[in-house]
């Protein structure tokens, strides 16, 4: 176990110094920040200094070493574009990528899972087809669309909900939440409803499809044939077989709606981590998107792991067959 | 208060008034309290910082005018009007005295006296600030007495009034305290105290600030300048927060969210228009959008002429512009948001003449004819690069103009792309034709001709620093920046100026386009006065 643990962290610092490196490499691509920083007027002494202060004037691989070197000490550098610690920067904008990832992937299980349930039971029913429908246009419509028509029907038309930012906050430490002000629950509604739809609609389709598979297994009938209810049936039986997928596909996609938010982000105003990237893109502020870059990697590379290792403990036959194969030495 | 209150402090003292009467009725005894009136203002970008002599942009900027004020502010018609300074005059022709305004606070508290002019000018001349262009012409700056100052130049200087009022005032005791006696600096590994904090002596304080997402100011009851009736603001209380999507951003503004939106989009002008809560406040901007070309080069880069380059020839430039129907692209593409012109910049800068602002005739036959007098009655191919994201419908522009060249046979090829690469390419002068935008925030013509203009080797041109990349040179347009520079006799420098505006009208050293037109988006019951140079001015804006 312990073995297997180190082996898959072995594997992941490839995988964190791979994603930095063509990150790095596309730097070079996104504009020259020296220029942006000087703005209109300067002298050519001004640029050289500027260049040489930043470390420009280095070979890329210098830059990069030099980058890894500084990371591993948890040294990232000031941001050109506010000039402030980036780890600071990231620390701050945080919490707020968390929360609306976390409320859109609880909304995306809460509501997804029984729609997928309802639509697997009563296939026939105008309520499923009707899902089913409002499914197709989850999985269809870009994230931005979404947002813009949720912010025109709610917030300009109906004037319920905020269409940008993140309302009233709370600070504790180093967190800040919107979770418990009026006016932070209500900012977070139209967010994580965009953020979490394509999600919702991937649960619910997944545990529809498992639904009908597993509804057609032998023991649902012996089941039924004990006379059990429907509930016990349903719910005790069919469900909990529906699930394994789902927590699967549920863990890997946290990944995917953290990376994600950068449209929501940009769409709602949302202060965290994906529009400090966008933002940070428009200006070739680089110590700010490799930062972020990394940070993501990472992340993807934890749930990976936790995902893996959860298998490792869920599934007994993973666990016979390394033991088997450990044995017979294959 | 005072006798000579602004009417706005008036009215709401009667308000108050009436509702302190209303509460004596019911028996209770309340101090009359000052009504909180929040402008919500919304923009596309943040400031990158608050220190006042770090960037020049105009996002910072917009924040920082509220907060700290120069030796010289300019009115609602950008005119130059006593701001610290109660009077200024040249003693010497490379010595200008300014008087300071006495009694003035900063908004910790200290006073505001000659050592701070003299502390702040310096550091804006700091290698770390990006307001060189305001105070290179620089030599020293010296004290006379604690309301006193003399500013002395290097040569005469006849326009350092309107550069020294962009360049804003801190305290010496408290940069001095914190640190931060140089410009915010990207090779610090720390981040400097300015960055997030302010200390100025204008009409509001800093009362909260969260980059990127909240900048609360409240305003300064102290302020000298509240005595003087034109400024009739009656915000207690200015809330910013940035909103990077357009949509979104309008969204907000229509939902009332926000009370004023700096830069809607041009395509959401003719809907906000139709709306009864908005209201649409527009103006010229001091930004004039033109086309380069290299001129300079025996071939060009991009092009399928070798080994020659058509655009050294005056006909070519002259046919390129007489192919460009400018009123068609005011029309269609920039949706009436433009003043066509035929000249280097707008009339709010001092030296445009009337005259000289005459474009050459839509005239594609005219234009045909002068391609094949010059040798090119094919036409020729050249790759236009434009960007995408930095002026009103830039890459529209460019699309349009490629059209229109196409009819005299000019092939162009359209190489748009964000601004991000656009200026680093157009720097390293890797262009044969490209789109400009040029703001004058000197308001003086000297700014626009000593960075576009004059020959990039000569010793007014600025050498690295010019954007002359299309690489003009005209011995006589040169001696006349030099008399621009340094000729302190207002009437025979505006004739150089003139005299130079002929010369770019005849000799077109760039094809003018046209001037931005920038509308502002307010919600109906704001009261605000656009201003030329884009920065939102709050002394003199008003909720009702």
């Amino acid at each position: 176990m312990f073995i297997y643990i180190l082996s898959r962290i072995g594997q992941a610092v490839p995988v964190i110094l791979t994603v930095t490196f063509i990150a790095f490499a596309m730097f070079a691509y996104v504009g020259d920040p020296v220029t942006i920083m000087l703005g209109q007027d300067y002298t050519e002494e001004q640029r050289q200094a500027l260049i040489e202060a930043l470390g420009l004037d280095q070979p890329f691989f210098v830059q990069y070493a030099r980058f890894v070197a500084n990371a591993v000490r948890g040294e990232f550098g000031l941001s050109y574009r506010l000039g402030r610690p980036v780890l600071s920067l990231i620390a701050e904008r945080l919490p707020a990528t968390l929360e609306l990832s976390l409320v859109a992937a609880a909304l995306a299980l809460l509501v997804g899972v029984p729609m997928g349930v309802f639509t697997g039971l009563y296939r026939e029913s105008w309520l499923s087809r009707a899902f089913l429908v409002f499914s197709l246009v989850g999985v269809s419509l870009p994230t931005f669309l979404i947002g813009i028509l949720l912010i025109l029907v709610f917030a300009v038309i109906l004037g319920w909900l905020p269409s940008f930012g993140r309302g009233e906050v709370v600070v504790f430490g180093w967190w800040s939440t919107g979770l418990l002000t009026a006016s932070g629950l209500k900012a977070l509604i139209l967010p994580s409803i965009t953020l979490g739809l394509f999600q919702m609609t991937l649960i619910m389709r997944l545990v529809r499809a498992e639904m009908l598979e597993v509804l057609r297994t032998d023991y649902i009938k012996f089941a039924r044939a004990r006379g059990l209810s429907n509930r016990a049936v349903h719910f005790g039986h069919a469900l909990k077989n529906t699930l394994v997928p789902v927590i699967t596909i549920t863990g890997l996609q946290l990944g995917a709606i953290v990376a994600f938010a950068i449209v929501t982000e940009t769409v709602f105003q949302w202060p965290g981590m994906g529009l400090l990237f966008i933002q940070s893109v428009g200006y070739a502020d680089i110590p700010v998107m490799s930062a972020y870059l990394m940070l993501i990697a990472l992340m993807f590379v934890s749930i990976n792991l936790i995902v893996d290792l959860l298998y490792y403990a869920v599934d007994p036959r993973l666990r016979v067959d390394r033991g088997r194969l450990g044995r017979t030495g294959v | 208060m005072g006798a000579a209150q602004p009417k706005g402090v008036h009215m709401s003292v009667l308000r108050s008034l009436s509702r302190a009467l209303v509460a004596a009725a019911f028996g209770l005894a309340l101090a009359a309290p000052v009504e909180a009136r929040t402008l919500r203002w919304s923009a596309s970008g943040d400031p990158n910082t608050l220190d006042p002599h770090s960037q020049n942009l105009g996002t910072v900027t917009m924040i920082l005018g509220q907060v700290y004020e120069a030796l010289i502010h300019r009115g609602q018609n950008l005119r130059l009007e006593p701001g610290l300074a109660t009077a200024w005059r040249t003693v010497e022709p490379t010595r200008w005295r300014f008087e300071l305004r006495r009694g003035v606070k900063f908004h910790d508290g200290a006073d505001f006296t000659a050592d701070d002019v003299v502390f702040s000018i310096g550091r804006a001349r700091q290698p770390t600030s990006n307001y060189g262009i305001y105070v290179n012409t620089i030599d020293r700056v010296e004290k006379v007495d604690d309301f006193t100052v003399d500013i002395v130049t290097k040569a005469p200087d006849p326009i350092l009034p309107n550069k020294i009022a962009t360049v804003f005032m801190m305290d010496q005791g408290w940069a001095e305290r914190n640190s931060a006696t140089r410009p915010q600096n990207t090779r610090d590994r720390e981040e400097m105290h300015t960055v997030r904090n302010t200390n100025g002596t204008g009409p509001f304080r800093m009362q909260t600030r969260e980059p990127d997402v909240r900048t609360v100011l409240v305003r300064n009851q102290a302020w000298w300048g509240w005595a003087n009736p034109a400024h009739n603001s009656n915000l207690t209380e200015i809330l910013y927060r940035p909103i990077s999507s357009d949509a979104t951003r309008i969204a907000a503004l229509l939902s009332g969210e926000v009370d004023f939106v700096l830069d809607p989009p041009p395509q959401d002008i003719a809907r906000l228009r139709g709306n009864n809560a908005v209201r649409v406040v527009e103006g010229p901007e001091v930004r004039t959008i033109f086309f380069v070309m290299d001129v300079d080069r025996a071939e060009l880069l991009y092009s399928d002429v070798k080994g020659r380059n058509p655009f050294k020839d005056i006909r070519v430039r002259r046919a390129l512009y007489h192919a460009i129907d400018i009123n068609a692209i005011q029309r269609v593409v920039m949706r009436g948001l433009s003043v066509p012109t035929g000249t280097l910049f707008p009339p709010q800068v001092n030296g445009h003449a009337v005259e000289e602002d005459v474009r050459l005739p839509h005239d594609p036959a005219a234009a045909r004819r002068l391609l094949a007098e010059a040798g090119y009655p094919n036409g020729f191919e050249v790759t236009l690069d434009c960007p995408n994201n930095r002026y009103i419908n830039d890459e529209q522009v460019c699309q349009a103009v490629v059209a229109m060249w196409a009819r005299i046979g000019v092939r162009a090829r359209l190489n748009a792309m964000p601004l991000q690469t656009y200026f680093p390419k157009i720097q390293r002068r890797d262009s044969s034709l490209y789109m400009m935008g040029w703001g004058v925030p000197t308001l003086d013509a000297l700014y626009s001709f000593q960075g576009l203009i004059a020959s990039r080797d000569s010793p007014v041109g600025g050498g690295a620093s010019s954007w002359n990349f299309g690489g003009y040179s005209n011995a006589e347009v040169d001696r006349l920046v030099g008399m621009m520079v340094s000729e302190t006799d207002q009437a025979k420098r505006n004739a150089a100026i003139r005299q130079a505006l002929r010369l770019y009208r005849e000799d077109v050293p760039q094809i003018p386009l046209h001037h931005q037109v920038i509308p502002w988006a307010v919600r109906s019951n704001v009261q605000i006065t656009h201003m030329a140079n884009n920065q939102p001015d709050m002394r003199w804006t008003r909720i009702d």
